[in-house]
C-alpha cells in the first residue's frame, strides 16, 4: 500500500534505505526561537521508536514534523529534510493531505470527534473515498476497531457518541480512527499520559501488536514505558537529539553522560 | 461558651466562620433581590402594556339591517358598471337607516351628531359587499358596521358619563343613543381581525398592523439572508484562515467599533448609498433589510468568532491528522460545533434589528402607507415605526392601538427567539 506522494523516484538514494522515515539536519523554529537543532533520526518499519526527554526538549516538535502538523502553527519554520521511503515530504509537489493519510497520529489527550463511534472511525475513509459501498465501509470500521482492540467492547453501541467512552477506550478509538485510513507510520504523542495504569497497559499491548504492520513512533515521559514497548529509543535534550539507538543499549549502557543522568533520574 | 478542646473548636462555629457565613448569606440575598427587582420591573412593564393594549384586539360593531336602495345609493335603474358601484353613496344608506332608528332627530346639528357615531369609513364595508355580489342591490342585508373611534372608546369604558360633558367628545345625547343601541342588541363585540391583517389608516377604528407586520417580515428576511452568510463567512475567514497580521488586527478593531456605532448612522449611510447613489426605491423593505444587515453584521461576526474560538483545537488537530483538508475541518467539524453559539449571536442581532426604528426613519419607511406590501420592493413600514407613528397621532383611540402594537411586536420577538432557540437546541443535541 504505497500511495503516491506525487514525485518521481528519487535520484540519490539515502544510504539508510531501510529506514521508513529518515530525518536529516532537521531544525525547527517557532518565530525566533529554535526548538530543534540539526536532528538526524531514522524510523524503521515494524519497530517502535520511542522518544524520551524532559519537557520542552523538542520530541513532540519532531513528531509533528513527520506528518507536517507544524504547518498549521503560525510562525513555525522547518529546515532540513525528512524523507519517507526516499521522498522528501517537504517537496512542493507533496500533498499534505495524502501525507497525513500515510502518517497517522494519536494525541496526548483522547480527542474523538463529537460524533458516534462508527462515524469517528468512518470519517477518514469517507473523506479519502476508501470504500465504495456502505458495507465496505462497515467492514473497514469493524476491522479497524478490532485491530484497535475495541470492537468487543463497543459492538452493541456503535451509534453512541465517541465521547461517552472511558478515557482508555477513547484513546483506542482514536487509534482505530488513525488505522482506518491505512497509514504506514503511526505517531503517538504521549498516548498514555492521560490514562490510568490499566488502560495504559492495554494501549501498550496494542502498540506491540500494531508494530507488526506499522512503523510506530511514541513520545513518552515514562522511561519504563519506553523500555517496555520500544525497540529503538531517541533521547532529546534542549532541542538536540543527544543519543539514539537500540532501547536496551540506551537504558543499560548509554554513551552520553546526559542520557545517563536522565535515565538514572538525576534531572528531567 | 465553655472552653472547648482544640478538636471541638475546629468543628464548631467560631466568630470568624460566623462572619464568613453571614457574608455568604448577605451576598446571596443581594443577588436574589436583584433578580426579584428585575422580575418586578419586567412584570410591571409587560403588565401595563398588556393592561392598556389587550383591548385593541376586541372591537364593537353596529349590526344593522340596511336596505340597498338604488335611489338612496344614487344609482340609476337598469344595468350599472363597477365604477358606478364604487362611487355609490353607501353612507347615504347607513344614514337613512340611522334616521329610521331615531325618527325624533331632526336638526342638522343633531343629525351630524348621530351620523358621527358610526365610522366615517363604514360605507366602505357596504361597498365591499356590493362589489362582491352586485345582486344584493335593492335587497336588504345585515351588516356589521364599524363604529367611530370615540363610540368604541365609550363602549370599552374609556369615556365615562361622569366626565363633564364639555370635556368629552361625545355629548349626553350621543351616549344615550349608544346605550339604546346596546340595549336593543345592535352593538356586537367581536375580535378585531382588522387590527392584525389590515393596513394603516387615519381612522383608528379601522387602522391595522398588517402592513407593518409584513414590512417587518420582509425586512428581517432580507437582513437574515444577507447578514448570516456574510457574517459567518467573515468570522470563519478571520478565525480559521487569515494569518494574524496588522491587517487582521485592524479589521478586528473596526468590527468591534462598528458594533457600537449608533443605528441612526447606518440609516444615514443607507440614505446616502442605497437611495441616493444606487437609486433603490424609497420606503422599501429591501433597503431597510440592507441597512439592518449592515448593523447586524458586526454582532454576528463577533459572536461567530467567539463560538469558533471555543471549539477545542484538539478537534481540528484530530481532523487534520486523518487527512482532512482545511475546508473539511471547518465544514465537517468546527462549524457544526460552533453553530449553537453562532445562532445565539444571530438571535441577538436579529432581535435588535426587529426593534430598530431610527435607521428606518432615514430611508423613508416612516411614510403613511395604507396598503400592506406585496414584496420586498413595495413601500412598507415596520412594526416599531408603526408604533412610533401611532404614538404621535392625536386621536385618543390610537393610544390603545399603540399598546396593542407593542404587544404584537413583543409576541413577534418571542416567536422569532423561540424558533431560533429550538434550532439551536437541535444543533446542540448532536454532541
Amino acid at each position: 500500500m504505497q500511495a503516491d506522494l506525487g514525485i518521481d523516484e528519487d535520484e540519490e538514494k539515502e544510504p539508510v534505505a531501510l529506514a521508513k522515515v529518515s530525518a536529516r539536519s532537521l531544525s525547527v523554529y517557532y518565530g525566533d526561537k529554535q526548538a530543534l537543532f540539526d536532528v538526524d533520526l531514522d524510523i524503521h518499519a515494524n519497530q517502535v521508536t520511542s522518544l524520551i526527554g524532559p519537557s520542552g526538549c523538542g520530541k513532540s516538535t519532531f513528531l509533528r514534523c513527520v506528518n507536517r502538523m507544524n504547518d498549521v502553527i503560525e510562525g513555525c519554520r522547518v529546515e532540513g529534510s525528512i524523507r519517507m521511503d526516499g521522498h522528501e515530504i517537504h517537496a512542493p509537489e507533496v500533498d499534505v493531505v495524502s501525507l497525513r493519510r500515510r502518517v497517522g497520529m494519536v494525541f496526548q489527550n483522547p480527542n474523538p470527534f463529537p460524533k458516534s463511534i462508527f462515524e469517528n472511525v468512518a470519517y477518514g475513509p469517507r473523506i479519502h473515498g476508501l470504500s465504495r459501498t456502505r458495507s465496505d465501509l462497515e467492514e473497514l470500521v469493524v476491522s479497524s476497531l478490532e485491530r484497535a482492540g475495541l470492537f468487543d467492547e463497543v459492538k452493541d453501541r456503535l451509534g453512541e457518541p465517541g465521547t461517552s467512552l472511558s478515557g482508555g477506550q477513547q484513546q483506542r478509538l482514536c487509534i482505530a480512527r488513525a488505522i482506518a485510513v491505512g497509514p504506514e507510520v503511526i505517531l503517538m504523542d504521549e498516548p498514555c499520559s492521560a490514562l490510568d495504569p490499566i488502560a495504559t497497559a492495554r494501549i501498550e499491548e496494542l502498540i506491540d501488536e500494531l508494530r507488526a504492520t506499522y512503523a510506530i513512533v511514541v513520545v513518552t515521559h515514562s522511561m519504563q514505558q519506553a523500555a517496555r514497548i520500544s525497540q529503538r529509543t531517541g533521547f532529546f535534550h534542549l532541542g538536540v537529539l543527544v543519543e539514539e539507538g537500540e532501547t536496551s543499549k540506551i537504558f543499560t549502557n548509554p554513551e552520553d553522560a546526559r542520557t545517563q543522568d536522565y535515565i538514572t533520574g538525576r534531572f528531567g | 461558651m465553655s472552653s472547648p478542646g482544640p478538636a471541638a473548636a475546629r468543628l464548631s462555629e467560631d466568630a470568624r466562620t460566623r462572619r464568613r457565613h453571614a457574608a455568604d448569606r448577605r451576598f446571596r440575598l443581594y443577588g436574589l433581590s436583584a433578580v426579584v427587582l428585575a422580575l418586578l420591573a419586567l412584570v410591571a412593564l409587560l403588565g401595563s402594556i398588556a393592561f392598556n393594549g389587550l383591548s385593541a384586539f376586541r372591537h364593537h360593531q353596529l349590526e344593522l339591517e340596511v336596505t340597498l336602495d338604488r335611489e338612496t345609493l344614487g344609482l340609476p335603474d337598469g344595468p350599472v358598471d363597477v365604477s358606478d358601484l364604487r362611487g355609490a353613496n353607501y353612507m347615504g344608506v347607513i344614514r337613512e337607516r340611522l334616521r329610521a332608528l331615531h325618527p325624533e332627530v331632526s336638526s342638522r346639528k343633531e343629525k351630524r351628531a348621530l351620523y358621527g357615531l358610526v365610522s366615517s369609513v363604514a360605507g366602505f364595508e357596504l361597498q365591499q359587499l356590493v362589489l362582491a355580489d352586485p345582486a344584493l342591490l335593492g335587497r336588504s342585508v345585515r351588516v356589521a358596521l364599524p363604529l367611530s373611534d370615540e363610540s368604541g372608546r365609550y363602549l370599552k369604558g374609556d369615556i365615562s358619563r361622569e366626565t363633564e360633558e364639555s370635556r368629552r367628545k361625545l355629548n349626553d345625547r350621543q351616549l344615550d343613543w349608544i346605550d339604546a343601541w346596546r340595549d336593543q342588541g345592535f352593538v356586537q363585540s367581536a375580535w378585531n381581525t382588522r387590527f392584525l391583517t389590515g393596513g394603516d389608516s387615519r381612522e383608528p377604528e379601522v387602522a391595522g398592523l398588517g402592513g407593518a407586520l409584513l414590512g417587518s417580515l420582509w425586512t428581517l428576511l432580507v437582513t437574515l439572508a444577507l447578514s448570516f452568510p456574510l457574517g459567518v463567512a467573515a468570522a470563519v475567514h478571520l478565525e480559521e484562515f487569515a494569518p494574524r497580521s496588522r491587517v487582521t488586527d485592524f479589521l478586528e478593531v473596526n468590527i468591534n467599533n462598528l458594533a457600537a456605532v449608533p443605528s441612526i448612522v447606518y440609516g444615514l449611510l443607507g440614505l446616502a448609498v442605497f437611495l441616493n447613489f444606487m437609486g433603490l426605491p424609497r420606503s422599501a423593505p429591501v433597503v431597510g433589510g440592507l441597512v439592518l444587515a449592515l448593523m447586524t453584521l458586526p454582532t454576528i461576526i463577533i459572536a461567530a468568532r467567539a463560538a469558533l474560538r471555543a471549539v477545542p483545537p484538539s478537534i481540528r488537530e484530530a481532523a487534520l491528522a486523518v487527512g482532512a483538508s482545511p475546508l473539511q475541518v471547518v465544514v465537517h467539524h468546527v462549524l457544526p460545533l460552533a453553530l449553537p453559539g453562532i445562532l445565539t449571536g444571530t438571535i441577538i442581532g436579529m432581535a435588535r434589528a426587529l426593534g430598530e426604528t431610527a435607521p428606518l426613519l432615514m430611508i423613508g419607511m416612516v411614510a403613511f402607507i395604507a396598503d400592506p406590501p406585496s414584496g420586498p420592493l413595495s413601500p412598507a413600514t415596520a412594526l416599531p415605526v408603526q408604533i412610533y407613528l401611532w404614538a404621535e397621532s392625536p386621536e385618543r383611540a390610537f393610544q390603545e392601538l399603540t399598546f396593542g402594537a407593542i404587544l404584537v411586536l413583543v409576541a413577534f420577538l418571542l416567536v422569532m427567539n423561540a424558533v431560533a432557540i429550538i434550532l439551536r437546541n437541535r444543533s446542540e443535541k448532536s454532541w
